[in-house]
């Protein structure tokens, strides 16, 4: 069987788990191409008006799997990573609004596994395979090597990621956000690119951020390279801890580095209507301001151009080459 | 002490009777308007929800007539509503007001924070004592509640049109100046009469809409320009999914409604089988129970950019194939008019009669709804 997996959303964060969980159990993997704009203007054109433009090119990404004649589509539904916690609504009914287009756009059958830890540690493991058995008839021995060697994969790549690799050069077929060329280390300012994984790693959603930030001199640093606990505990000054997991990893990401002095300025980059970051980006905003560092708020929609982008960035690394000299 | 709390539809009516019973005086906003929401819009996160955004103007309108002391509701997500208070007190002291701050989570957290909260408020309350006074409160609320839903069904038929809604606003003041446990009774069933009371031609052919979606909108008629009046007075009866007691009654019964939470969400199972927050499940369920009741048609209303309904928006369109019914969603923030919803709203309303014609033995007799 081959099973389409869409390169958006949380592949940037679990594709190798995913990948050798897929293929540990017998099946073919295959992820579509990077986001283009064909896929992005069909995933517009489907999806409902309000939603924000990376779940607009998640179905995109679907309808492109679909041509490629996969047998399934792997949609899980990821409840919640942690205990106590969230992730994103839009990932909870995530199964429900591609299933809901399904049957008009003639997408291959979904394979939705539910992962829920909210109520308690592990129980995604046990919910894994379920979903083995169910689906591929594996026996319980089977399943746990298949999520054993998951596990190992994914392991390795968050080991990369906290190496200062990022996601893009460690996932299959990368060549976007490699910048053609940087100026020297000594010219370069530390700039903490925030955000969600499935916006700023995507090229295209971003118009190639990553590697227009390199090229101006930024040396960046990325929430993932450090590691999920120690995000998690440096978001917790707070007086009520953030409930949804990945705005709590950005929320974590920003007190650390703003308290112990990571970087020079921060990009922050936010999805227009991203429900949880309309919020988190007034918390955001006023402790980057307490600790005196510039940031600056990028949000990006389908109608992001390119001219605008550049425009700005730009701007925002001469103020802070010109704040250093000054300084 | 001077307590306040945002504006939502008929809330204040029962948290005056609360605090007062607390013995804390409690310091009514002034009513949702235009300066409101533009103050809210203003300070607010450009893509925060409307609720938000009305949130931040009753606050600040609160604070300048002189409360010191603001309540927000919690709740534990994925819904942006349960972390509103945090971001709201930000925004606020960053402003540079001063005045303290009350986040209340849901009694179902925990039993003893929620009581600590009351206790700060009132020292020397007992648990027993918090308990008695939540009940007789609520009993109040939930009579209003019955108040409101009553006249969402009768104001179609109003002979005259704005009696409905007279009638409605002293029936309130009955209820408001009721206090003991018998004089509520007594005040429920003298404001039901009220209600009932008013002059009906009982043979008018009536559309049913179902009213659906994210609860603010649904309770606040500031938040969608009185579209539940707008609507009775075109001659169209009424039903809402959600009611300020069946939200905050710690059983989900949905007693207001009729319709308890568990089946509504097995109604929702086959097209959205996960509580996504808010109430996205509960406008799915709402949609299939009003359409299994032969209603005309739903109305869905939402915050521009709600998570939870943007969710079941995407997933109606799969609802109606299966049980064919018209749906019409309206989105609201601060840029929303009042002309534009009205003119959807005639012309979801034509499309209705048109269909009532169109099926045989269930015609409409000419010029009834609309146009009334």
């Amino acid at each position: 069987m081959r099973i389409g997996i869409p390169r958006s959303l949380l592949y940037y964060k679990y594709l190798p788990f995913w990948k050798t969980f897929l293929t540990g159990m017998g099946a073919e993997v295959e992820t579509s191409p990077l986001t283009n704009k064909k896929i992005l203007s069909r995933g517009v054109e489907v999806a409902e008006n309000e939603l924000c433009v990376p779940v607009k090119a998640f179905y995109g990404h679907c309808m492109a799997l679909r041509d490629n004649g996969v047998d399934a589509l792997f949609v899980p539904r990821v409840v919640s990573v942690e205990e106590r916690a969230y992730t994103c609504p839009k990932f909870l009914g995530l199964p429900d609004m591609i299933g809901a287009v399904a049957g008009s756009l003639e997408l291959p059958p979904l394979l939705t596994p539910r992962l829920n830890q909210r109520e308690k540690p592990r129980e995604f493991k046990l919910q894994l395979m379920d979903f083995a058995r169910e689906q591929f008839g594996l026996r319980r021995l089977e399943a746990l090597a298949a999520l054993e060697s998951a596990r190992l994969a994914q392991r390795r790549y968050q080991e990369g990621l906290a190496g200062g690799r990022k996601p893009l050069d460690l996932l299959p077929a990368s060549r976007f956000n490699t910048p053609r060329w940087r100026p020297p280390a000594e010219k370069r300012k530390r700039i903490g690119l925030l955000g969600h994984p499935y916006n700023i790693y995507d090229g295209y959603l971003t118009q190639n951020l990553i590697a227009r930030l390199e090229e101006m001199g930024a040396e960046l640093v990325l929430p993932e390279m450090t590691d999920h606990n120690v995000l998690m505990k440096a978001a917790t000054d707070v007086p009520k801890q953030l409930y949804w997991t990945y705005e709590k990893e950005i929320m974590g990401a920003i007190n650390l580095w703003t308290e112990k002095q990571m970087v020079d300025g921060v990009v922050y980059v936010l999805a227009f209507a991203c429900g949880p970051d309309s919020l988190i980006q007034v918390l955001i905003e006023h402790r980057a301001k307490l600790h005196n560092i510039p940031l600056m708020s990028l949000t990006i929609d389908e109608h992001s151009g390119e001219a605008g982008l550049i425009t700005r960035i730009e701007a925002f690394i001469d103020m802070l080459m010109r704040k250093k000299t000054a300084a | 002490m001077r307590i306040s709390a945002p504006q939502m539809g008929n809330l204040h009516i029962m948290l005056d009777d609360l605090f007062g019973r607390l013995g804390v005086e409690y310091v009514q906003p002034p009513p949702s308007s235009t300066k409101t929401l533009q103050l809210g819009a203003k300070h607010s996160p450009e893509f925060a929800c409307l609720p938000l955004k009305i949130n931040i103007g009753n606050f600040i309108e609160a604070l300048e007539v002189g409360a010191d002391t603001l309540v927000m509701a919690g709740g534990h997500g994925p819904c942006r509503f349960g972390y509103y208070g945090i971001v709201e007190e930000r925004i606020l002291r960053d402003l540079g007001y001063d005045f303290r701050f009350i986040m209340l989570e849901p009694f179902s957290d925990g039993v003893w924070a929620f009581y600590k909260v009351f206790e700060s408020l009132s020292p020397g309350l007992s648990i027993r004592k918090l308990w008695k006074i939540l009940k007789i409160s609520f009993s109040k609320a939930r009579a209003i509640d019955r108040l409101h839903k009553r006249a969402l069904q009768l104001r179609a038929y109003e002979a005259n049109r704005g009696d409905t809604t007279r009638a409605l606003h002293g029936a309130e003041e009955i209820m408001a100046a009721a206090h003991t446990a018998e004089e509520i009774e007594a005040a429920a069933s003298e404001s039901m009469a009220v209600i009932e009371a008013v002059e009906r031609d009982s043979g008018r052919d009536v559309l049913r809409i179902g009213i659906v979606g994210e609860f603010y909108l649904l309770l606040e008629p500031f938040s969608n320009f009185g579209l539940e009046e707008t609507l009775g007075q075109m001659g169209v009866y009424l039903e809402r999914s959600v009611w300020v007691t069946d939200w905050i009654a710690p059983n989900s019964n949905n007693v207001i409604y009729g319709y308890p939470k568990k089946t509504i969400e097995k109604k929702a199972e086959p097209f959205l089988d996960q509580n996504v927050g808010g109430e996205g499940r509960e406008t799915i369920g709402s949609l299939v129970n009003f359409a299994e009741m032969g209603f005309d048609g739903v109305i869905q209303l939402l915050p521009f950019g709600c998570m939870p309904e943007n969710i079941a928006t995407s997933i109606i369109p799969r609802v109606q194939q299966e049980h064919d019914i018209p749906v019409l969603t309206l989105a609201f923030d601060e840029q929303t008019g009042r002309a534009g919803m009205v003119t959807r709203v005639e012309a979801f309303l034509d499309l209705l009669e048109a269909r009532r014609r169109n099926r045989p033995g269930a015609a409409l007799k000419p010029g009834t709804a609309a146009s009334a």
